[in-house]
């Protein structure tokens, strides 16, 4: 797999990071070597294998529908970089 | 050329549980914003969701009702995307294993046509926040309350070809989840939320056209205006020679357009992989059972019961078993009354008044079946006319609580006069006070009778019965 | 009475016997954190730390705390959440932030009466093996300031090494408790996966962390054990394990313990000779208790690395995706942004590290459309591979004997000039957090330069009392726990 540095400004983009030009080569470089080793899986036959996501067999761990307090929204809201007292503040999502 | 439309429907619908997907935060509509929080449901971070039990249920039970296949074994997944309203900047979801799929709705359009809707999936996943947007300036403020709110999304197959269709579909669907109490589906509240999916082709073609997505449609009136606007955009722009983009389309209600949503908001690429911090679930078949056997009546075999067991037309049985709680109060006032002829008298006249003309919504009909049946009885006893009965009917519609129907009545003497020798009395005073009328009358003018009627009734307070306050007055002008 | 002569067991004695009170004990502590030469912490909370250990100490002597590490000083991993002390996950990402709510495991020690001094530093996110992408700067080996302490719990190795605390808590995804406690020659112990909650801990990989202690000796941290694992409702993942009997199963007995010595491992390319024979003899240590050792065949270890790095980095990218600068820690100034976007854009390019930017930026690929089956995909059907391997083993064999770290610890700046070789470092211990198994790195020697080597012992899965048991029998016939760093 070849890494280009498209590829890393679409990731970088996707991955909502800034990049300067040289970091973005230097991370191609960087990437590609990852990413060639990575390719070693491919000499592991795994057809029919089921994909693993959970290590453990275990299923339904649910909890009862039980309303417990919130917060107190100061708690909330005090770790925020910009916030009134009510809310978070960001720039503005809309036109 | 002539055109088809093809559309299928995103619907989002929240749970009526009490708290959330993944904590225990309440649900309830509402509240200071940012007050119904926790670390959780926040992003905040190195914690985990845990999920709630009676979504599981709720969601299961709809994807049945919908005659869906149920993944037993099922699994969530993150949708991964940078916006204010999701704190952990991914959204759990259900994409690879979604817990249903390959269900159907059969469907009783307004024309009367018969249609079958495929249901493509249905997925469990959580509510974003909401952003309040400041009038003035450059700054939009997340409120974190409805994050984590429990959504099932309902895919369908791009079935569709008439918006009657469309209407029938959310009707359905919010009768049915009504039923099953899982959901109030209350669009203008966001609780039940459809994105259409939508394309055009000429007619007889059987490839699809190019479809956009249209969002942010919040009642069955926009959604009818929205897919009028859009279908005649999109055909055309087709025949006009240009080219259907695929897009993700906002409605505005106000100007009442569609408009394309920036190409950036476009441009996703979600990187769903499955949620490691939630296990599996697994559906029994003792579960799936128990849910089957627990399914309440849904609006067509409780519409087909009041036909056939209780002598309703088939479109008033439509009207009432559509909502759990016109039905609600239907079958509990007649298993008192036991007149279903007179309950649905009431009900389709005043009760339907209400809600058409006054915005009355169904669920928020406080009528107490006692009192209904009280009501009627009261009618049905000849102590007061209709006329009388239907200003008793709305105060008592409207009322609180504490109304008392008897105590209403008497309070403003609205009871019947059947006290003949009164009615003669008025009548004769009537006929005295009006030489003209007698003299039309005479003169073979017999309509003028509805006059006598009407002076009379009003002189007793419109509380006399009719048919009494007739007969009294042919009497009197034979006499004369 | 110096505590440094004791471990916390010893120590968690002395103060219930009224040898020593907990406020004593923490002071002794706070005084070495804060002189402490190896950038091991990054706070130290001295006024709640006292303030705590005068509550436990009363609750110590009118006999409402009474178990074995009550008064007993704590320092912890800075990815754990700490209610009201500042948790940075040695990010500068993450500002000022201070929780509102404890970590699971926070919760639990402050109800055995455990008293915390210090937040520990650390690879930033737990991403790295040297402890030297702290955005606090990195911490030092106590045996050789010159060269790191392994990584990413390299405070909480470091910190026990040097005498700068008596235990701690670390959290390892792929050899992040390991690894540090064999360069730094003090005991560290991963539990099975599921087996203590990670309520509190900040994710890296959220299918591969585990929270586990570092300290002294197996018991230590068998003690550690019973007070930290068991099923949390805030965790779905905990398993329904017994929460305690840890210390209680460390009898020292091995006889009959059938481990097995992947010839793989031996076979690794860069492995330093020094760290085989140490790791070798402490077999036949082992072997001389009464174990049977046997060579074994691990064929998938040269997938294990690709595996690992794939997955971690793909739960990295979307663990680390709420660190946006909206609702808690660093934000961009106003300067340097305009609008949403280039907020966000700003604050995490600002705000993360390069090496935690480039795993995001893998994890990223790893996920994106078009790459998701051939790299996420395909190293979920490798995990597979890999656990189904593992049970084979664990059919015939009891342990897995191997190396914790192909070398002793590298000298400071090395690794980081060749990225692609520290990867490969972690080659022993990443399959463990892959198949969710328990593993401990015990001390069993030295290099000629005098630093130290460790071993591991791998258990299967939920075997985490006769890995225990195994390395504390270790402990109980050599003396290498024993040895402590003299900082220069």
């Amino acid at each position: 797999m070849q890494i280009t540095e498209e590829l890393v400004s679409y990731v970088a983009q996707l991955s909502r990071l800034r990049m300067s030009p040289e970091e973005t080569a230097e991370m191609q470089k960087q990437m590609s070597e990852i990413v060639s080793y990575m390719d070693k899986l491919n000499e592991l036959d795994t057809d029919g294998v089921e994909p693993l996501s959970h290590i453990f067999n275990i299923t339904n761990v649910l909890r009862d529908d039980t309303v417990a307090p919130s917060y107190a929204r100061e708690d909330i809201l005090k770790n925020a970089p910009e916030h009134t007292e009510e809310t978070f503040v960001v720039p503005k999502t809309v036109e | 050329m002539e055109w088809e439309i093809v559309m299928g429907l995103e619907v989002h619908v929240e749970l009526a549980t009490k708290t959330k997907i993944f904590c225990s935060c309440t649900t309830e509509f509402g509240g200071a914003p940012n007050t119904h929080c926790c670390p959780v449901c926040t992003g905040m971070p190195g914690t985990l969701p845990v999920l709630n039990r009676q979504v599981v249920e709720y969601a299961v039970r709809a994807g049945l009702a919908l005659n869906c296949d149920i993944n037993q074994y099922n699994k969530f997944d993150r949708k991964n995307y940078f916006y204010p309203d999701l704190p952990k900047a991914y959204q759990i979801s259900q994409l690879y294993l979604p817990f249903a799929h390959d269900g159907k709705v059969q469907l009783h359009t307004k024309s009367g046509r018969d249609v079958t809707i495929g249901i493509h999936e249905i997925h469990m996943e959580e509510d974003a926040g909401k952003l309040v947007h400041s009038l003035f300036g450059d700054t939009t403020y997340p409120d974190y309350n409805r994050c984590g709110v429990p959504l099932i999304e309902i895919v369908s197959e791009p079935d569709f070809r008439e918006t009657e269709e469309v209407i029938a579909y959310l009707t359905k669907l919010k009768s049915t989840f009504e039923y099953l109490g899982i959901s109030d589906c209350k669009m203008e509240e966001g609780s039940m939320r459809a994105d259409v999916n939508l394309s055009v082709r000429p007619k007889g073609s059987t490839e699809f056209g190019t479809r956009t997505e249209m969002k942010n449609i919040n009642s069955l009136k926009a959604i009818e205006r929205a897919i009028a606007f859009e279908s005649k955009r999109q055909i055309e722009l087709i025949e006009s020679g240009g080219r259907v983009v695929q897009e993700t389309r906002r409605w505005d209600e106000n100007k009442e357009k569609t408009f394309a949503m920036r190409s950036k908001e476009n441009a996703q690429d979600y990187r769903y992989f499955p949620e490691p911090d939630i296990p599996p679930l697994y559906i029994t078949d003792e579960e799936l059972a128990h849910y089957r056997a627990i399914c309440p009546e849904f609006a067509e075999a409780k519409a087909a019961r009041f036909v056939s067991d209780l002598g309703l037309a088939q479109e008033d049985a439509e009207i009432i078993a559509g909502s759990k709680y016109l039905a609600r109060l239907f079958e509990e006032t007649n298993a008192i009354a036991n007149d279903p002829a007179e309950v649905r008298y009431w009900m389709m006249t005043q009760v339907l008044y209400f809600m058409n003309e006054r915005g009355v919504q169904a669920e928020d009909i406080k009528l107490a079946p006692e009192k209904f049946a009280q009501f009627i009885g009261i009618v049905k006893a000849g102590r007061i006319n209709r006329q009388v009965g239907k200003q008793v009917f709305e105060s008592m519609f409207f009322g609180d609580d504490s109304f008392d129907v008897e105590a209403y009545i008497k309070e403003h003497d609205l009871e019947i006069v059947d006290d003949k020798s009164l009615i003669e009395e008025t009548i004769a005073a009537v006929i005295a006070e009006n030489p003209k009328a007698v003299e039309q009358y005479k003169s073979g003018q017999t309509k003028i009778c509805g006059f006598f009627v009407g002076q009379t009734m009003k002189r007793l307070k419109g509380k006399a019965d009719p048919a009494a306050v007739n007969a009294v007055l042919a009497e009197a002008l034979k006499k004369l | 009475m110096d505590i440094f002569q004791m471990t916390a067991l010893e120590c968690g004695a002395a103060i219930r016997d009224g040898k020593l009170t907990a406020v004593e004990a923490a002071e002794q502590v706070l005084a070495a954190a804060e002189a402490d030469k190896t950038n091991a912490y990054i706070t130290v909370c001295r006024e709640q730390a006292l303030a705590r250990a005068a509550a436990v100490q009363a609750d110590i002597e009118s006999g409402r705390l009474t178990g074995p590490l009550a008064g007993v000083p704590f320092a912890i991993k800075d990815n754990i959440c700490t209610k009201g002390v500042k948790t940075t996950a040695a990010s500068h990402i993450l500002g000022d932030f201070t929780p509102v709510y404890n970590a699971t495991v926070m919760d639990r020690l402050e109800a055995a009466g455990a008293v915390t001094v210090g937040k520990l530093n650390m690879d930033e996110f737990a991403m790295g093996s040297t402890s030297e992408t702290s955005y606090y700067g990195p911490t030092k080996n106590p045996w050789d300031l010159t060269k790191v302490p392994g990584g990413s719990s390299g405070g909480a190795a470091a910190s026990v090494a040097a005498k700068s605390t008596l235990i701690s808590l670390g959290s390892d995804t792929g050899g992040s408790i390991r690894q540090p406690a064999s360069y730094c020659g003090v005991t560290g112990f991963k539990p099975t996966y599921g087996t203590v909650s990670r309520f509190g801990l900040i994710a890296y990989a959220s299918s591969l962390d585990q929270i586990g202690p570092v300290a002294r000796t197996a018991s230590d941290c068998a003690a550690v054990m019973d007070v930290i694992a068991g099923k949390d409702p805030m965790d779905g993942t905990t398993l329904d394990t017994p929460a305690a009997g840890y210390l209680d199963a460390l009898t020292g007995d091995i006889k009959g313990l059938r481990i097995g010595i992947p010839k793989e491992c031996y076979a690794t390319a860069g492995l330093d000779p020094e760290v085989a024979a140490k790791t070798r003899a402490a077999a036949e240590t082992l072997a001389a208790a009464g174990a049977v050792v046997e060579e074994i065949s691990m064929p998938f270890l040269e997938y294990v690395i690709p595996a690992y790095y794939i997955i971690a980095a793909a739960e990295a990218s979307s663990n680390l995706s709420r660190f946006d600068g909206v609702k808690y820690g660093f934000r961009a100034s106003k300067e340097d942004y305009s609008g949403l976007v280039d907020m966000y854009n700003a604050t995490r390019s600002e705000g993360f590290g390069t090496e935690v930017k480039k795993r995001i930026l893998l994890g990223t690929f790893v996920l994106s459309s078009g790459y998701y089956d051939a790299y996420y995909r395909k190293a979920l059907r490798v995990k597979a591979v890999i656990k189904q391997k593992f049970d084979e083993i664990f059919a015939g064999y009891d342990l897995i004997l191997c190396p914790v770290a192909p070398t002793t610890a590298p000298a400071l700046g090395k690794s980081l000039a060749d990225p692609m070789a520290m990867y490969l470092s972690d080659i022993f211990t990443v399959s463990v957090n892959i198949a969710g198994l328990p593993g401990i790195s015990v001390p069993c020697g030295f290099d000629k330069s005098g630093m130290p080597i460790g071993v591991q012992l791998i258990g299967k899965a939920l075997a985490d009392k006769t890995v225990l048991n195994a390395g504390h029998a270790f402990q109980m016939l050599t003396d290498y726990h024993k040895q402590f760093a003299e900082v220069k």
